[in-house]
């Protein structure tokens, strides 16, 4: 039986036991559209973001209703009772037939718990025909939310920063901290991808979206890390291998693997998101969808963007060497 | 080959699939009227308030005053008082004294449409009514309420401080715990005037917060220096909180919400429906999806996946011992649907590693050998750095006494607590299922593929891969000849 153990003297393209592509030739292009994705992520800000009041304060009640109800009025109900900024928006109940009305009211302070009681007397009383029922309702101080959202900032550097050292020492054979720090690189282009992804979806930044960019920092780093592997790995048996194709060869052997890999995650969550968007379920929906294409952006940066700028990093490194 | 290994795979197997059935129907018996539970089941799992309605509201002194730490003790404990006397049972509650707030979670009350979230919020967050009276007897007033019947001794105003102490007995010589209490100048000639009376009647003093009496000692000397102690058979706890009630009735101030969330409970039902859905769809389309790719260990790796998901929900009821058992929200479903996704990751590196070794002309023995031991890394990089976010997940949004936000409180020390029990619930899975998924996506499908790999039938390479010679080895076996 022959065996691959006469390797040595082959060149590591040779042994790659599949068709290698030749990823660092399209290094620009995938560079440019990294820009672009960046870019169009980035300017999204300026089609208006919503805190949501999560973290902003303030609040939103949410009442199922049959038959009709004037919104014109219910905002005047409303604001007898309370003195925060009010608006009225009419809609459906997925989950039963009723209509919804959901009142939005932004002040300082979240609604207290006697004004909101007062509200759901004052609009069964307005309505006694329509069965007023509060379907949710959610109150949060401006000081709370404020508190809540620093908490989640610091939480993403935090991850960053473990995340970074880690990579660092599993990967000091090929130099982990530049490693670590292109895995991160990539991971901020998922991050504002995703980003983008949720203000053009027209979600509320709000708990949800810092859950997705925490899970997405899991991903992306636990998919640039099995690229790195392999390349670890191929270093060791061909330590004399040009920089570029090692990235290519091990970026090859591990496409399929990517692939496969972001088909069952994303589709994973392709499922949940055409599930919860028949039954109706925002809070699943505004969580699951920009899911999706953050996992989709990950796998696409793990692959095309951190090994590309760490041989860019690498030659220049060289280039200077050789200039000294 | 040894004979002993193709007996593996079935322990393995069948091992899996007993675990499945346990944790999905749970293990109980039935003798006479009483049920007993051994093994929690999946209709066992407590289910969060996004799911089945109900309410999440964070209490703090009424205009930011400042408060000491018995002060909020004492006022936690009014709200556990008032929990239980609404009938409240399966309440969660937390404290933190940095921020001095209180989140409190109940559950929307099964069995009554009318449940009013918000008088009863409202009534947890007011001031307690402490108060002492003459005997123990009680009527019922006009409202229903259950009153003393005795005249007022004292109000709570008039209780400088309640503490836990510990006394010798004088007749065992036992040390053990007693509630002392200290008056105020009206407090103690009130309090004089009223042990002298019923010292000599032998009666008792009943000590009443709303429309509970939470103790009746007896009178067993006169009072007069306005110091005194309450015996029973008190444990530290259960004299603590005693004090505890004792003190809330002199509070200075009364609570208010700061963040009130109410959820109904249809909306919840049909959430986890939707869920429940979403997580079949994708158990099946994975499963389709690594039989056709992988085939023999494709549907070695489904059996791992069943096991992954059963242990996951394990893990939530509380099937093993040594856990508690934890709250599912729908993040949480979502986070145990995208462990699977994630969770065949392992098999696929591992797969595509056994592929190329076939491909290079290994025998299927030392393919299996060398494809699990070169994945191996890959894998638990991989699966470290989702674990390591996961904690940070449940750290960041995890209630304050729990062990994550302990180990993260040098983040955010300066900073109050705010929680969202979703997240953290979509934390604990993802990290419970990635956790699972090393021991059965690794270690349970090597050890029943290496098993079946021993079975005559299953020996043909094709069973594991589409093998594809690779150029280098044609020519090799060519030189061969």
């Amino acid at each position: 039986m022959p065996s691959n153990k006469t390797t040595k003297s082959k060149t590591l393209r040779d042994s790659a036991l599949c068709k290698v592509y030749n990823f660092s030739k399209h290094r620009k292009l995938f560079f440019i559209i990294s820009i672009i994705l960046v870019a169009v992520s980035i300017l999204s800000t300026f089609t208006g973001v919503d805190m949501d009041i999560e973290y902003k304060g303030g609040s939103i009640l949410t009442y199922t209703y049959e038959g009709t109800i004037d919104e014109a009025e219910v905002k005047s109900l409303v604001e007898s009772v309370t003195d925060g900024l009010v608006t009225v928006q009419a809609g459906d109940d997925l989950s039963s037939d009723k209509n919804s009305v959901s009142i939005s009211i932004s002040s300082k302070k979240g609604i207290s718990d006697d004004a909101q009681s007062e509200l759901t007397t004052k609009l069964k009383e307005k309505y006694p025909d329509s069965d007023v029922q509060l379907l949710d309702s959610n109150a949060v101080d401006a000081a709370n939310g404020r508190d809540f959202f620093i908490k989640c900032l610091i939480a993403l550097v935090f991850a960053a920063v473990i995340l970074t050292i880690y990579t660092a020492i599993r990967f000091r054979v090929i130099s982990g901290w530049s490693a670590g720090v292109f895995a991160i690189i990539a991971l901020l282009h998922d991050i504002i991808v995703s980003y983008g992804a949720f203000v053009l979806m027209g979600f509320d930044i709000d708990a949800n979206f810092m859950a997705v960019l925490l899970t997405i920092f899991g991903y992306s780093v636990n998919d640039t890390m099995v690229i790195y592997d392999r390349i670890r790995e191929n270093k060791k048996l061909y330590p004399n291998t040009p920089f570029e194709e090692l990235v290519d060869v091990s970026n090859s052997q591990c496409l399929r693997r990517s692939l496969r890999t972001s088909i069952t995650t994303v589709g994973c969550m392709v499922i949940i998101s055409i599930v919860a968007a028949v039954m109706g379920l925002t809070s699943i929906l505004s969580f699951s969808l920009p899911l999706c294409f953050g996992l989709i952006s990950g796998t696409y940066s793990s692959v095309c963007l951190a090994p590309q700028l760490w041989i860019v990093w690498k030659q220049r490194g060289k280039n200077k060497k050789a200039n000294a | 080959m040894k004979k002993g290994k193709k007996v593996v795979f079935f322990i393995v197997a069948i091992f899996i699939i007993l675990f499945t059935v346990s944790t999905v129907s749970g293990v109980s018996y039935q003798y006479a009227d009483k049920k007993s539970t051994i093994i929690n089941g999946v209709g066992d799992i407590r289910l969060g308030i996004d799911i089945q309605g109900g309410v999440d509201v964070t209490f703090e002194p009424e205009n930011g005053q400042d408060a000491t730490e018995e002060q909020m003790d004492a006022a936690l404990e009014v709200i556990k008082l008032r929990l239980s006397s609404l009938n409240i049972s399966d309440s969660e509650t937390y404290m933190d004294y940095n921020s001095n707030r209180i989140i409190v979670r109940f559950p929307w009350q099964a069995g009554e449409s009318d449940f009013d979230p918000e008088s009863a919020v409202k009534e947890l967050g007011d001031m307690a009514e402490l108060s002492f009276h003459y005997g123990s007897e009680s009527t019922t007033d006009a409202d229903g309420n259950t009153v003393p019947s005795g005249d007022t001794i004292l109000t709570g105003a008039n209780v400088k401080k309640a503490t836990t102490a510990t006394e010798q007995d004088s007749s065992t010589g036992e040390r053990k715990w007693v509630v002392s209490l200290e008056f105020d100048s009206d407090g103690t000639e009130a309090f004089a005037n009223a042990t002298s009376q019923l010292y000599s009647s032998k009666g008792s003093i009943s000590i009443w917060m709303d429309n509970e009496m939470i103790s009746a000692p007896s009178v067993n000397s006169v009072i007069s220096d306005g110091k005194c102690v309450i015996e029973g058979n008190f444990t530290y706890d259960t004299a603590k909180k005693l004090a505890d009630q004792i003190n809330s009735g002199a509070l200075p101030f009364s609570l208010e919400t700061t963040s009130f969330k109410t959820i109904s409970p249809s909306m919840g039902a049909n959430a986890l429906q939707a869920m429940i859905i979403a997580g079949m769809i994708a158990l099946v389309l994975i499963a389709i999806y690594m039989i056709v790719l992988y085939r023999l260990p494709g549907f070695v790796s489904v059996i791992a996946l069943v096991g992954q998901v059963a242990g996951t929900l394990a893990c939530i009821s509380g099937w093993f011992g040594f856990m508690s058992s934890s709250t599912l929200t729908i993040p949480g479903i979502a986070g145990i649907i995208l462990a699977i996704g994630m969770g065949v990751d392992a098999n696929i590196i591992t797969n595509e590693r056994i592929r190329e070794e076939l491909t290079v002309g290994n025998s299927l023995a030392l393919s299996l050998k060398k494809g699990y031991s070169n994945a191996l890394s890959a894998i638990i990089d991989g699966n470290l750095t989702t674990i390591l976010i996961a904690i940070v997940l449940m750290g960041t949004f995890g209630v304050p006494s729990s062990v994550f936000a302990k180990l993260l409180h040098f983040l955010f020390f300066s900073l109050s607590s705010t929680t969202n029990s979703e997240i953290y619930s979509f934390g604990y899975t993802l990290m419970v299922g990635v956790i699972l998924n090393l021991i059965m996506g690794v270690v349970a499908t090597r050890l029943m593929v290496m098993s079946l790999s021993s079975f005559k039938c299953f020996q043909k390479p094709g069973l594991y891969a589409k093998v594809k010679k690779s150029k280098s080895v044609k020519e090799s076996e060519e030189d061969a000849k």
